[in-house]
């Protein structure tokens, strides 16, 4: 169950907050403390809050933070002692147990502790540990809601209390805990939804058969959801060879990804919508339904039609008659159609008399044939043609030749004109990445070759070239792996940029459709639908529906939920804020859940592979250690989202405190960035964290290597709990315009592996690029990013210590260390200077343990990769430079997207040390840390270098804030620079650059 | 019938050309070899007979002409799958002029005839491997890649590629179809590289029959009713280490030919015919 995993990473996030790093439990305590306090619950209630208080939205633990502020730390310390043992006591304490066997023996002493805090919640909690966990799981999600009524009324917000009404049904159920708490769990957010002032949009979906589909949804729903309801107004259930494209701004035509919101796509108001074939199955006779094949029939129609799918003369007229015999059945002499007839259906792109009359003569020969077994040799036919299913893409050449690449079932083929000049079977692809305009293949070394060589190519712009990339992605996954994410490797589900194939594979889905039992669904053809239908007749879906869906899905939902959570947990501090970040995610998260849930349930009532993926995705967004990061920075600069949030009703809240004020306009997209850059140095190269302070280890190389493997490990036990984190890790990727991905690494982990910039930063990206670079001197941030997926995490630890820092300086320098022990849940602050000790020689032991995974999964891979791309530097050197009016201008010409103001302010400290790219430091860490909701995306790159005896961290921010509503500026920034000087009170920020555009059209995502 | 790309190996009718006298001196060809008129004469006359009493087809036999030496080669001069035709436009200039009664014969056989006017591209039919499923293009001397691009246009069903061919005429110099999804190949270092290309270049797997000599890879492959797998193939005289290598071939109806004297002006067995199938077409 997913739910073991959340409660197990709770455990280990209450650990690693107490023990790892005192500052960072301290905080977390604090927070809580602060929360409970702040809102005045009672006792009785500070088991459920204190439990809850992980899930509680960053926000409201900031919100109390601030009310109560620093003064309260050190009591807020022992109150967190306690806290975490109440916690424990509610749910997790089996796991607890695991944890403690799981520590070394070196750890005895923290062991013990643990011991007798968890000797408690085992004598209370029953062996079965997936109750226990569930209860968990619902009471903390209920809970979570609950602290935001607290919080929501103190403030009094209207939309607040909307949720909380949601919220408190759900708290009710919660009390109950079990299965009605799932429930209520589920429903909660889809209240929230409906009460929160959800915007319903009607989207026209142009179906295959040229009809208009239209549905309501509400704003901010995710791809998915309206693809599902468009298969299900088909009757579709081979849906996974489908999906929905819509036009962007250069009226290019995009994919629709499922899993993102469709408004954040779309990006312009026009909701309109077409349903296409985006698989063409290489053999349409292994489908299982007529349906499906006539789906595919109509698809063709309109390729061969149009000239898309290219074709002589006599397939032209062959298929031509298959399609008049499927529509209108046997050639009745009889009765002769009017002479218009044929030239009025459109078969081909030069259509003549000539081809109308072989078209009619080889409709004589088709006689008897149903439409069914027309439509099947129509495909017969069409699969044989040599461009079907062939993704074509403008592209040129290293030598500015103009070709085109075609993206197939088999892989990637190069034309020149209607030659095909070179093909590359995916087999024979390593890797496949963009970076700006340029699109790469890496090649495995033939049997002559010794190497492995990188063929490149130049797209039309950033956009197409990103646009090529996924086609390759999700046409690899699709046609190649048997399993896009196996459970079992949860680092395929690298989410971290957006981009990854989420679907089914063409394996799963074949296997999914061979268990369909249903009799044949009955269609009309489209014939019938042209003449008596009109447009108007498609039916309409409303949101309630939806939600109802999503409520009887209940269950899956709670999978995934628990999932999540499970996730945040455990990074330690960061993990409470995670949590509650989770909340706010989860809700939105939840209620497309549902819907997916459920059309998944319609489908099949097991789908093994789906429903994971949805998790891990889920898992990704909102429980990735970067999540934790994001989530703090979030609360600073989100707040001014406040009310764009309207969906994610909870982040629109907890920001209502600061901003709010400003908060409601209208529609206008804002994207806000704000980087800010701190540099620490420390004389101890050891942590990785950004505690200069920490005296734990030693400057030795190996030392300072021990402690990044010791953060890996960190991340690494998360995983072992569920291996969820490692995803996390694997998905936060570059902020660069660019990604890769690995399509052979013939073992799941290989494949799963798809960095990817983050779309939504396209604009900013290059301002991050130059600034990370700057950064990071040394390693393509790349590597760093994908390979010490660890680090990543660590990085997010990091951060979240610093903020305890700021509160309690004093023990936290210990504390770091002690992250790497996630088993010390019980540890208190006080206790972490032994905790430390021994956590250091826990962390040892772990890198033995569980660095392999990483090692042998994706990281090596791409740290072959990392080395090649020399462009990163280029761009760093150019773009880096401190000029932050320049690399925003740069980045502005770049992006093609710029409909409207850009402004871009940079604020920079003048003691700037040499720390830009030509530092002769000796890079220990690079680290990107990717995190998203709703709308913000926050990009953190964490960058160690080692100088002689002197370390220096720097830690990259980058926040972009994505809104329907105006934004403070001014204050939002303000506001983000406090937080990153409290976060990080013993660094300094050395710059600020906040860059704001305001869309009046919304740029395509590409 | 009603499937494209059916019936690979099935032909009806065979356009053969008779040998001018001016083979022996004029002929191009990429040796210094002495060409006896007559015995080339023989050759051909014992090709066109198989193909005529043994195999049954059609056979449209076309008169020399004396200012085309090279005019027996007809499978240059024009490239025919399924319904259409493509005529060609010879990378030799010297032999341009032979597609005009090809172009004649052609249309007398009411096949959709597709004529490659652009003056920058060639194309010879010799370049040409036709698998079944796809084409291949041989870049050679006498063919460019506008004359393959020209190839494409015209039979848009199939996926066209293009392979280099560097040490030979053609690239039917050393290799053919052997059967469906069979390659016929060479050992010769540049043969193997040109497989190696092709079946990169593909999505379908081909199986592949090495042969010991080049030229010996040049066969004719049909698949004929009542006759099964047939095959038209060189002669123990000729290759002998080749031909023990056809022999093994199973469940065909194999038939040497000799062409010893063809082969001095670089003439396969390929080049002197070009196969059609008027049944099966739609």
């Amino acid at each position: 169950m997913t739910t073991e995993v959340g409660s197990e990473t709770e455990v280990k996030e209450k650990a690693e907050e107490s023990a790892d790093q005192p500052d960072q439990s301290e905080k977390a305590t604090e927070e809580t403390q602060e929360v409970a306090s702040a809102e005045g619950e009672e006792k009785g209630k500070e088991k459920e809050g204190k439990g809850i208080s992980k899930f509680l939205p960053t926000w409201l633990k900031k919100q109390k933070s601030l009310s109560q502020t620093s003064p309260t730390k050190e009591a807020a310390l022992k109150e967190e002692a306690i806290s975490v043992e109440k916690q424990e006591e509610e749910g997790p304490a089996p796991e607890v147990n695991g944890l403690a066997d799981e520590v070394p023996e070196k750890e005895a002493v923290k062991s013990e502790q643990l011991k007798e805090k968890e000797e408690k919640p085992h004598s209370k909690a029953s062996t079965d540990t997936e109750p226990a966990k569930e209860e968990k799981v619902d009471e903390s999600v209920e809970k979570s809601p609950e602290e935001t009524k607290e919080t929501t009324e103190g403030q009094g917000v209207e939309e607040e209390k909307k949720e909380q009404e949601g919220e408190v049904q759900g708290e009710g159920e919660g009390g109950g805990g079990g299965e009605e708490g799932q429930t209520s769990i589920f429903q909660s957010p889809l209240r929230l939804v409906r009460k929160t002032k959800m915007k319903l949009v009607v989207c026209h979906v142009t179906l295959l058969d040229g009809t208009d589909f239209s549905c309501e949804v509400e704003k901010r729903a995710k791809g998915q959801f309206l693809f599902f309801k468009v298969c299900d107004h088909l009757n579709l259930l081979e849906k996974d060879y489908f999906g929905l494209t819509y036009k962007d701004n250069h009226e290019q035509t995009s994919c629709l990804d499922p899993m993102k919101e469709i408004k954040r796509q779309i990006r312009s108001n026009n909701w309109q919508f077409a349903f296409n074939v985006k698989f063409y199955p290489p053999d349409p006779s292994l489908l299982s339904e007529d349906i499906t094949r006539y789906l595919l029939c109509l698809q063709l129609r309109e390729d061969v039609a149009s000239g898309r799918l290219p074709c002589s003369f006599v397939t032209h007229a062959l298929l031509g008659s298959y399609t008049l015999q499927a529509e209108f059945g046997d050639y009745e002499p009889d009765q002769p159609r009017p002479v218009d007839f044929m030239s009025q259906l459109n078969f081909a792109p030069s259509q003549n008399k000539e081809m109308e009359e072989k078209i009619l003569e080889l409709h004589k020969s088709h006689r008897g044939m149903t439409p069914a077994q027309a439509d099947a040799q129509f495909l017969e036919n069409a699969k044989k043609l040599s461009m079907y299913g062939v993704d074509l893409h403008h592209a040129k050449d290293s030598e500015g030749v103009d070709i085109m690449l075609g993206v197939c079932a088999n892989g990637l083929l190069v034309y020149k004109d209607r030659l095909r000049i070179n093909r590359f079977a995916w087999p024979k692809i390593l890797k496949i990445s963009y970076k700006r305009n340029n699109f790469y293949i890496k090649i495995r070394p033939g049997e002559t070759e010794q190497f492995e060589s990188t063929v490149g190519f130049k797209l039309q712009n950033h956009r197409s070239a990103k646009r090529l990339w996924k086609v390759c992605v999700e046409n690899h996954s699709f046609f190649r792996l048997n399993t896009p994410e196996p459970p079992t490797k949860p680092r395929f589900l690298t989410l971290g940029s957006k981009f990854r194939y989420s679907g089914r594979t063409q394996a799963q889905t074949r296997t999914a459709s061979s268990l369909i039992d249903r009799p044949a669904p009955r269609f009309e053809r489209t014939s019938s639908k042209r003449i008596s239908r009109s447009l108007d007749g498609a039916p309409m879906i409303s949101i309630t529906e939806a939600g109802r869906d999503s409520a009887e899905n209940g269950r899956e939902h709670r999978l995934d939920d628990s999932k999540v959570k499970t996730v945040d947990v455990s990074p330690g501090d960061v993990e409470d804020t995670s949590a509650q970040d989770h909340d706010k995610t989860q809700d939105e998260v939840l209620k497309h859940q549902a819907s997916i849930s459920q059309l998944k349930r319609s489908f099949m009532e097991a789908p093994p592979p789906s429903p994971p993926q949805t998790n891990q995705w889920e898992k990704r967004l909102t429980s990735s250690p970067a999540t934790a990061v994001r989530v703090q920075q979030q609360q600073v600069v989100s707040e001014p989202h406040a009310e764009a949030a309207a969906a994610a009703a909870a982040a629109a809240d907890f920001t209502i405190s600061d901003t709010k004020e400003s908060a409601k306009t209208a529609e206008v997209e804002i994207e806000e960035t704000v980087v800010i850059q701190e540099v620490s140095k420390a004389t101890k190269p050891a942590l990785i964290t950004v505690t200069t302070d920490s005296p734990a280890s030693a400057p030795t190389d190996q030392e300072t290597r021990e402690p990044e493997v010791t953060v890996q490990e960190e991340v690494a036990v998360p995983k072992d709990a569920k291996a969820a984190k490692q995803e996390s890790v694997s998905s936060e990727s570059e902020s660069e315009e660019e990604a890769e991905y690995h399509p052979n690494v013939s073992v799941s982990l290989s494949h799963t592996q798809i960095p990817e910039e983050k779309e939504e930063e396209d604009k900013e990206n290059e301002d991050e690029t130059a600034e990370q670079n700057m950064l990071a001197p040394d390693v393509s941030s790349h590597q760093a990013e994908t390979s010490h997926p660890a680090e990543d995490i660590s990085g997010g630890v990091v951060e979240s210590q610093k903020e305890d820092m700021k509160k309690n300086a004093e023990n936290e320098k210990e504390g770091r260390e002690t992250e790497d022990s996630t088993d010390d849940l019980m540890m208190t602050p006080e206790e972490t200077p032994n905790g430390v000790a021994l956590s250091e020689e826990a962390v040892a032991a772990h890198v033995e343990e569980e660095p392999e995974p990483r090692i042998n999964g994706e990281p090596r891979p791409q740290v072959i990769c990392y080395s090649e791309p020399p462009v990163v530097k280029t761009e760093m050197v150019t773009i880096s430079d401190t000029f932050a009016a320049q690399k925003t201008e740069i980045a502005t010409k770049e992006v093609p997207i710029v409909h409207t103001e850009t402004k871009t302010i940079t604020y920079e400290a003048a003691q700037l040390d040499g720390t830009g790219d030509g530092e002769p430091g000796v890079l220990m860490t690079a680290q990107t840390i990717t995190s998203e909701s709703l709308c913000t995306t926050t990009t953190t790159h964490i960058t160690k270098t080692l100088k002689g005896g002197l370390s220096e961290t720097r830690i990259e921010k980058r926040i972009v804030i994505t809104g329907d509503c105006d934004i403070d500026h001014d204050k939002a920034l303000a506001q983000a620079i406090k937080e990153a000087k409290e976060q990080h009170p013993d660094m300094s920020v050395t710059r600020v650059v906040v860059h704001k555009e305001t869309e009046l059209a919304e740029e395509e995502e590409d | 019938m009603a499937a494209l790309m059916a019936g690979f190996g099935l032909y009806t009718h065979a356009i053969v050309r008779r040998i001018p006298a001016s083979l022996a001196k004029e002929a191009l060809r990429t040796s210094e070899a002495e060409v006896d008129v007559d015995k080339a004469r023989g050759e051909h006359d014992a090709y066109v007979e198989v193909l005529r009493t043994r195999l049954g087809l059609d056979v449209v036999d076309l008169p020399a002409d004396e200012s085309f030496p090279d005019c027996v080669f007809v499978e240059d001069a024009a490239v025919v799958c399924g319904d259409t035709a493509l005529i060609t436009r010879p990378g030799a200039e010297s032999r341009r002029g032979e597609t005009e009664a090809m172009k004649r014969a052609l249309k007398a056989l009411n096949l959709n005839v597709v004529e490659m006017t652009d003056e920058n591209a060639t194309l010879d039919g010799g370049d040409v491997l036709f698998t079944g499923r796809e084409f291949f293009v041989g870049l050679s001397s006498r063919t460019n890649q506008r004359g393959a691009e020209i190839l494409a246009d015209a039979f848009k069903d199939y996926a066209v590629s293009t392979v280099p061919v560097l040490a030979s005429l053609h690239l039917k110099s050393f290799c053919s179809m052997g059967g469906p999804g069979l390659i016929v190949i060479g050992s010769s270092e540049p043969a193997q590289k040109a497989l190696k290309i092709m079946q990169q270049m593909s999505d379908h797997c081909y199986d592949k029959l090495t042969v010991p000599d080049d030229f010996a890879a040049n066969c004719i492959y049909m698949n004929l009713p009542d006759k099964g797998h047939v095959l038209l193939h060189c002669t123990a005289e000729q290759y002998p280490e080749s031909f023990k290598v056809f022999e093994k071939l199973k469940d065909y109806t194999l038939i040497p030919v000799s062409n010893m004297e063809k082969v001095k002006v670089d003439g396969a067995l390929t080049c002197c015919s070009i196969l059609i199938n008027k049944k099966g077409s739609i």
